[in-house]
């Protein structure tokens, strides 16, 4: 009884080991008090010791583990969302209707600043202009000659093998011409701006009516908050009804955007649609073959995979009658079937 | 079974000749069968998107004299 209310008492300190204690547990009726205590020791040890390392891992990485940003968001442009692009997908051409918009919009909109002078006019042949088409819009343009005779340089119309003319003579007409700042070349644009097609799609059609309270737009300068800095020298270009599509597409702002930003992943990848469908071909035949070397493999191996080894010990024993098996058992051999 | 197999030794491996020819014949049978059937697929997949779908709307009525580089320039 006195033991049973020392040790009641005692709860109250548990911390606390008195000798007391020790002599009450041990005399109780149970026989884990010692290893109670014991494992409370435990618990409290690997308690601490998991704290101490969760502790000091997250504060490592509170300390060094963190992504650091050296710029602010609006510096890093917001990111564009993803739009559901069909062309994009593994087993999807582009739409070459769609191409051909995209073309209509470049040349009426686009191409008053940016040029795509990685593109000759050869590649729009077979793909969204017929033969004829492409040549008289080659021959709209006007090149420069060879030196003749005279070592003078004369023009002549636009071939086939021409690349498509920039709308500046140069990089500093064309600051000069928009205010500082320079239009890119859009040949590669969809590959060379980060999140791609949603990035164009989304700076295109991304333009607010007018900036967010407290935003800081230089003069000159347009707000987009997909641009990098949110100032942006090219102000809103697509409205809707802005061009006539030959094929009677209504002419909304997102379509035009849409049908340009698919023009424009042409002309960064105009081998897409060649390159999914010798992917495929390449999937599948490399799937055949690797069937075969599969079964190649097995067949070469069968008979490695399917011998049996047997041991005859060095001095076997006087013949005695039954099996093999039951004279390996008798002398602690066992052999597995 | 073996007499399917022997039928097909004697008629095709026998002869290195015939042996010869055989794989070679096979190997441009399968690549043409290969290559239509794929690109059938293909085709099926994005029926009216491809400028072959689309080219019909946009040739002059002259026929195919302007088809030349409608073809041969599928990069």
């Amino acid at each position: 009884m006195l033991a049973r209310s020392s040790l009641r008492s005692s709860r109250a300190f548990a911390a606390a080991k008195s000798p007391a204690v020790r002599t009450a547990t041990r005399n109780a009726s149970s026989q884990s008090s010692q290893s109670a205590a014991a494992s409370w020791k435990n618990t409290a040890l690997l308690s601490s010791t998991t704290l101490l390392a969760a502790g000091s891992v997250s504060w490592y990485y509170y300390q060094f583990g963190r992504p650091t940003q050296a710029m602010t968001l609006a510096e890093e442009g917001l990111h564009p969302p993803k739009f559901p692009w069909e062309h994009t997908k593994l087993t999807r051409t582009f739409d070459h209707q769609a191409l051909r918009r995209g073309f209509h919009v470049y040349r009426e909109v686009c191409a008053a600043c940016h040029s795509i002078s990685r593109i000759p006019y050869r590649k729009f042949v077979g793909s969204l202009m017929t033969v004829d088409e492409a040549k008289a819009m080659a021959e709209e343009q006007e090149y420069d000659t060879d030196p003749n005779d005279e070592g003078e340089i004369e023009k002549r119309p636009g071939k086939l093998s021409d690349y498509m003319l920039p709308p500046y003579q140069n990089d500093e007409a064309a600051r000069a011409a928009n205010n500082g700042a320079l239009p890119p070349d859009l040949s590669l644009i969809v590959k060379a701006r980060h999140g791609g097609c949603d990035y164009v799609f989304a700076l295109l059609t991304g333009y607010p009516e007018e900036p967010p309270a407290g935003a800081v737009v230089q003069s000159g300068l347009n707000f987009n908050p997909y641009f990098p800095g949110t100032g942006i020298g090219m102000p809103k270009q697509l409205f809707d009804g802005l061009v006539d599509y030959e094929d009677g597409t209504p002419a909304t702002a997102s379509q035009m955007a849409k049908d340009v930003v698919e023009f424009l992943n042409w002309t960064a990848e105009p081998e897409a649609d060649e390159r999914k469908k010798m992917g495929w071909k390449v999937m599948a035949i490399t799937t055949v073959l690797f069937g075969l070397s599969v079964w190649v493999k097995r067949y070469k191996w069968a008979t490695i995979k399917t011998r049996k080894l047997s041991y005859t010990p060095p001095h076997a024993p006087a013949k005695q009658p039954g099996s093999s098996f039951r004279r390996f058992q008798q002398h602690g051999y066992e052999q597995k079937p | 079974m073996s007499g399917l197999l022997n039928t097909i030794y004697t008629a095709f491996v026998r002869r290195n000749a015939v042996f010869l020819t055989t794989i070679f014949v096979g190997a441009f049978a399968t690549e043409m069968v290969f290559d239509s059937g794929s690109n059938l697929i293909w085709d099926s997949i994005n029926r009216g998107r491809q400028w072959k779908d689309i080219k019909h709307k946009y040739m002059s009525n002259g026929g195919g004299g302007d088809d030349e580089g409608d073809d041969d320039d599928d990069e």
